[in-house]
């Protein structure tokens, strides 16, 4: 909960959260090992010196320190938990839905879990979302396109057998489907970034929400252009959020763009922790105005109420969290206690 | 061959370098840093080694890059042999045996490619001429030319204008990538990515659709050099990786 300087309290939904293990023991190949480091060279490129965690810790928190990064020190009051399996490249599995049901036994009233699927893994994979979708009442997807598979480097959207997948899904009470590009989609002579694919399915599947991560980055202009002419193509801001710290300008005018072009209601944050911290791009975001001659030309301002919307408004509706119902619980297992000691305190 | 012979065409080599852009962010490959080596042997063979933001960066143009600089290289006429590395990336050995052989991009990647990288460069050159028009359009708009002038400005026109330093450089970027959609013929200073003329009623909309594909790129320099920074750097003390363990990598000079 994040409390403004009047005293309006604010419901903070984080659309991108991880509990990963990319710690040594768990890779598989040099693969494993890279794509932790890249990570992490994301992490240390963007947070203020003073987030920056060692390699040890980045590779592999527990969940206690993962609950009191969000809830306790960040202002989270919900987190969604998208997975993210990369079984070539970890004996385990990198962020599977599994790992991160343990948080959600835990604290069901504080984390959303998000499963996942691959087109690749045809009817087998078919019958394991049923499972899966029964088992954890699952809302959401993420689906990580540019995952490797032997010698597939990734899939495709607009894909026969990911039609299959997306019928399912629908058929399954599973409305939101999370998008996240990666660089390797075949044919490899291709913009491996396009997101043409995402325009072809939301206009196929048009009950289905598309929540495309990272805001289309690194195809923000092509992505903008997408997300106004399909009405249910959302903008994730994990990646794009952090710049607040190093590049506000660029924030400045990536956010505008975003608000001209698919409005307050379709934008989605998320911290994507472990890379960053809610903490932090909270106190920032909270702060931050888009400068008066961008809003000029845009049009576009960041004001409480679209803040609002972007914390936890749009996620709350997306995902039928009923916010005051939502509080009573997270109050009633002392989620808030925190909270009452800092304010006597004050 | 002398060490000033060497000396002087190691500095061609880098001014020959200095040409080839990364066709995403549009910068030279030089000024971004992705360069460690570039050396001149004894037969007059030239190695080039390079590096990427990340493990993971785009197959193609990694190689796009590697080639550009093979061939740009190879246009200095003293040159007998180009040699060129890419380092630490996922698609590095398949990249430098493809180079090594002067294979094209469709025969290095065989199946997994299903042809050359000519639409994708030209994507990016479109993009790439779009940013560089919205930059000096927007200059013009500030100095005052208003959009009636401005959609019916001849290239003659254009070229005539006086202009100071800055708006000189945003010329001649312009120029340079002009021919990527206007023929020959085109007499228009200022065309879209179709080749057709702009229009006075819609200037400010286009200027602001090309100012997305400007901030697009912007973040994503950003972002590439801060991943390269993080990567590779040692100019800047970042967190202690694992203990006992030597992230540093020599800081090279382009």
């Amino acid at each position: 909960m994040y409390r403004t300087a009047s005293g309006e309290d604010i419901f903070v939904i984080d659309g991108h959260t991880h509990f990963w293990d990319g710690s040594p023991a768990n890779q598989k190949n040099i693969h494993g090992k890279q794509f932790i480091e890249c990570f992490y060279a994301y992490h240390s490129n963007l947070s203020p010196p003073a987030e920056k965690w060692p390699l040890e810790k980045f590779e592999k928190y527990d969940a206690k320190t993962m609950h009191d990064d969000l809830f306790i020190y960040g202002y989270d009051d919900m987190a969604i938990l998208q997975p993210t399996y990369l079984t070539d490249f970890y004996n385990n599995g990198f962020n599977t839905t599994e790992r991160n049901s343990a948080l959600k036994k835990s604290h069901p009233e504080r984390f959303i879990l998000n499963g996942a699927f691959d087109p690749r893994d045809g009817n087998k994979g078919l019958e394991e979302l049923h499972a899966k979708a029964e088992k954890y009442k699952l809302q959401g997807v993420k689906l990580y396109t540019a995952e490797w598979r032997g010698e597939s480097k990734g899939y495709r959207l607009d894909d026969k057998k990911t039609y299959k997948f997306l019928e399912a899904a629908q058929k399954l009470g599973i409305k939101n489907i999370h998008v996240h590009k990666g660089p390797t989609i075949i044919p490899l002579n291709k913009d491996a970034f396009d997101v043409g694919d995402v325009d072809d399915v939301a206009t196929a599947f048009q009950d289905l929400n598309f929540i495309v991560e990272h805001c289309g980055l690194p195809r923000l202009d092509d992505f903008c252009w997408i997300a106004t002419q399909e009405t249910n193509v959302y903008a994730g801001i994990a990646v794009a959020l952090p710049f607040i710290h190093s590049r506000p300008a660029y924030f400045a005018h990536v956010m505008a763009e975003l608000l001209f072009w698919i409005g307050p209601d379709k934008i989605l944050y998320g911290s994507d922790y472990g890379i960053w911290t809610p903490k932090w791009l909270i106190d920032k975001f909270m702060e931050f105005e888009i400068p008066e001659e961008m809003t000029k030309e845009t049009g576009s301002v960041l004001t409480l109420e679209n803040k609002k919307k972007i914390l936890g408004l749009n996620a709350a509706r997306i995902y039928n969290v009923d916010i005051e119902a939502q509080k009573n619980k997270i109050g009633a297992t002392g989620g808030y206690a925190h909270l009452s000691a800092a304010r006597a305190a004050e | 061959m002398t060490a000033e012979t060497i000396a002087d065409r190691k500095a061609e080599v880098w001014a020959r370098l200095q040409t080839v852009t990364d066709p995403e962010l549009d910068e030279p490959v030089t000024d971004l840093e992705f360069v460690t080596r570039a050396d001149v042997d004894a037969e007059n063979r030239v190695h080039i080694e390079f590096r990427l933001p990340t493990y993971w960066c785009a197959a193609n143009f990694s190689f796009l890059m590697a080639d550009d600089m093979r061939m740009a290289v190879k246009e200095l006429p003293w040159v007998s042999a180009v040699n060129v590395t890419l380092g630490e990336h996922m698609y590095a050995d398949k990249i430098n045996a493809g180079l090594a052989q002067g294979l094209s991009f469709q025969e290095t990647f065989g199946v997994e490619a299903d042809g050359d990288l000519d639409d994708l460069r030209r994507t990016f050159l479109v993009k790439a001429f779009q940013r560089r028009q919205a930059a000096l359009l927007a200059y013009l708009i500030a100095a005052g030319y208003p959009a009636a002038a401005l959609v019916e400005l001849t290239l003659g026109q254009l070229t005539a204008v006086k202009f100071d330093e800055a708006g000189g450089k945003l010329l001649a970027r312009y120029l340079e990538r002009r021919p990527v959609v206007a023929g020959v013929a085109e007499t228009l200073a200022f065309i879209d990515a179709d080749g057709d003329p702009l229009q006075t009623e819609t200037l400010p909309t286009y200027v602001r659709a090309l100012r997305r594909v400007d901030v697009n790129a912007e973040f994503n320099s950003a972002l590439c050099r801060g991943l390269l920074h993080a990567r590779f750097d040692t100019a800047t003390p970042l967190t202690p990786r694992r203990a006992g363990q030597s992230a540093e990598l020599p800081k090279v000079s382009a």
